[in-house]
């Protein structure tokens, strides 16, 4: 069953044709790769999805409702969540508190007035949060100020923090852009995990090492065009996408 | 968030209570014993508390708090004409009048953020001063300040059968007059009540969504946060603050002027809150009592005073140290503020506060069992988190 489809997509840049007539269909409970090279669309395309970008023309649907148009903390209450290229947290608050932000959010809605109870005598919602926090392995900083991080850990809490909405659709935006490749295997180890939970994946990388070992589908962006898609092994022998992307050069 | 526990913050509002009830007694070595002086440590202190729960809390900076301060002013003065001089009214009139101004000004303001939200609130304050002069004078009786008649039809007053003195009434709550003393400890409850709720605020869900939007706006609204009704919220609610200090401005003096909202009045509340500590709890009354006393304790020094300050020291010493600490007193008290502006933003800029947040630190890090880096981390968070 697919949960978001992508039909006909096209969004221009004072005539810089950003996406060109973009398809793209996503299983429930897949991880999704989309892959190409600088400028192909890829960041445009998940702009798309989240509410920072209004398609041009084309529909982006999921799970039966359509999300263009629709601003930011709308989609992320239909259960979108997203982890940015550089890690967005709080900065300036705890781990603790950076956590139980979402899980307020999933729990009250847009908004609430609740300025009367207290933050600490939220037990459900400090459980919940540190038990995330213990998931990605930062449950002994939970007091700690999120400027303070590595940009590894900082990398993991807003993984922690998306997770704790149970989203149905996650979308990863270069989740090991700059880590080493020790950081690189801990956090495909960390999706991997949480790839049991059964959350839709989306995930854009360069890195292909991570790439063929998540994905269960790809689709290749090209110049704003998806010029390929299939599994991983389809993909590896596709000599379009050698040519286009990997520059004709053998995996 | 161990250190705000509910039980610590008892304490906090337990000792804050007690302070502002006895500041007629440890305020004496000041020389800032009366009550009119005292009065305007409560009332700014309200103005400087709403204040922060928009600046410290949101980081949204409004240079038009004032105009707030101002309809609150007007509606005080109004109700004590037309309604009755209870000023259980008058105050409630200017919170809620205040509140819808706010309301109105901050749909518009908050479709910005940063210095285009500063300069909005700015231009909107501007507006109501100047047409609170010119256009608006049936309602404020322009230069000359909205001001108590012997004419005044006073319904409710005249509805209970009250009867009106020669001259002119002054303010009671319910009979009982509130002038000097009794006028200050009106306000020393408003400033308690405030605190309490402020403090409500700062330690709430809605508190901490409000850090939030500071803190990264863009990741609370990919998070499934609207961040606009919370930042309303919080500018109608700082505006209903400066409602109530304005309307108890009218309650100590009777009277209302447009010069109450100009862009100056504004600045200063910023001023308050950030030389005391934005975002913290007990900063902004901080500045806010510094702020006033300064404005009424420094400016009335003299070089007469300096001099019989300086008196033991030989002639030629005293005469030109009297003469340079004479630029920074009496009309110079500014000069002083802004020095002591100046050194707070450039070596504490988490204001008086985290001064005495670091002091705390000093005096652990000399125990040798306390000294940790993790405690450093912790009052550090303490300091963040508003106390």
């Amino acid at each position: 069953m697919s949960i978001l489809q992508v039909q006909n997509v096209n969004k221009s840049f004072s005539g810089l044709r950003a996406l060109n007539n973009v398809n793209l269909t996503v299983e429930e409970g897949h991880v999704h790769a989309i892959i190409g090279p600088n400028g192909a669309g890829k960041s445009t395309l998940l702009n798309c999805f989240v509410g920072r970008l209004t398609p041009d023309t084309g529909t982006v649907t999921f799970n039966g409702t359509s999300l263009v148009g629709k601003s930011p903390h709308e989609i992320n209450q239909v259960g979108v969540a997203r982890v940015f290229q550089t890690p967005e947290i709080f900065g300036d608050l705890t781990l603790l508190e950076n956590v139980m932000i979402p899980t307020l959010a999933k729990r009250d809605g847009a908004f609430a007035l609740n300025a009367w109870a207290r933050v600490d005598g939220e037990r459900a919602v400090i459980e919940k949060a540190e038990h995330l926090l213990e998931d990605v392995g930062l449950a002994d900083k939970r007091d700690v100020l999120a400027n303070s991080l590595s940009r590894g850990d900082k990398r993991r809490l807003e993984l922690a923090m998306c997770l704790v909405q149970d989203p149905k659709l996650l979308l990863l935006d270069e989740p090991t852009a700059g880590m080493s490749r020790a950081d690189t295997n801990a956090t495909i180890d960390l999706l991997k995990r949480i790839g049991e939970r059964g959350i839709t994946k989306i995930v854009i990388e360069h890195d292909m090492h991570v790439v063929f070992s998540l994905a269960h589908k790809i689709s290749v962006l090209a110049q704003g065009t998806v010029i390929a898609e299939g599994k991983p092994d389809d993909i590896k022998g596709d000599p379009r996408v050698q040519e286009a992307y990997l520059g004709g050069a053998h995996l | 968030m161990q250190d705000n526990t509910p039980r610590n913050d008892l304490i906090l509002f337990a000792c804050f209570s007690i302070a502002v009830l006895a500041m007629p007694l440890w305020t004496a070595p000041f020389g800032a014993d009366y009550p009119d002086l005292l009065q305007k440590f409560a009332i700014y202190g309200i103005f400087a508390i709403g204040f922060n729960i928009l600046f410290g809390l949101t980081g949204y900076l409004s240079f038009g708090h004032a105009a707030f301060l101002g309809v609150g002013s007007y509606t005080a003065v109004w109700a004590f004409k037309l309604l009755t001089m209870n000023v259980l009214p008058a105050v409630l009139f200017g919170v809620i009048f205040a509140g819808i101004f706010a309301a109105a000004i901050g749909f518009l303001s908050l479709r910005r953020t940063g210095i285009y939200f500063s300069i909005l609130t700015l231009a909107f304050a501007q507006m109501s001063y100047n047409l609170a002069y010119s256009v608006l004078t049936p309602l404020t009786n322009g230069e000359t300040g909205l001001q108590l008649r012997g004419t005044d039809p006073r319904l409710l007053d005249s509805l209970l059968g009250v009867a009106t003195p020669d001259g002119l009434p002054s303010p009671n709550l319910f009979g009982f007059e509130l002038l000097g003393y009794p006028s200050f400890y009106f306000c020393a409850v408003m400033l308690i009540i405030a605190f309490y709720l402020a403090l409500r605020i700062t330690r709430s869900p809605f508190g901490t969504m409000l850090r939030a939007i500071k803190s990264n706006q863009n990741r609370l609204s990919y998070t499934g946060v609207n961040t606009r009704p919370y930042a309303m919220a919080a500018f109608v609610i700082s505006g209903m603050y400066a409602g109530l200090a304005g309307s108890l401005l009218a309650v100590t003096d009777p009277l209302a002027g447009a010069e109450r909202m100009q862009w100056t009045a504004s600045g200063e509340v910023v001023l308050m809150t950030i030389l005391g500590g934005a975002g913290t709890m007990l900063g902004p009354i901080l500045g806010a009592g510094i702020i006033k006393y300064f404005e009424n304790i420094f400016s009335a020094f003299n070089d007469a005073t300096l001099h019989s300050i300086f008196g033991f020291l030989p002639h030629w010493l005293s005469d030109p140290l009297v003469a340079v600490l004479g630029l920074f007193v009496g009309d110079g008290w500014q000069l002083t503020l802004g020095a002591l502006f100046m050194v707070i933003v450039i070596f504490l800029p988490g204001g008086l506060m985290e001064g005495a947040t670091r002091l705390i630190q000093l005096t652990r890090r000399k125990r040798p069992d306390g000294g940790s880096s993790e405690d450093a981390a912790g009052s550090r968070r303490a300091f963040h988190a508003g106390e």
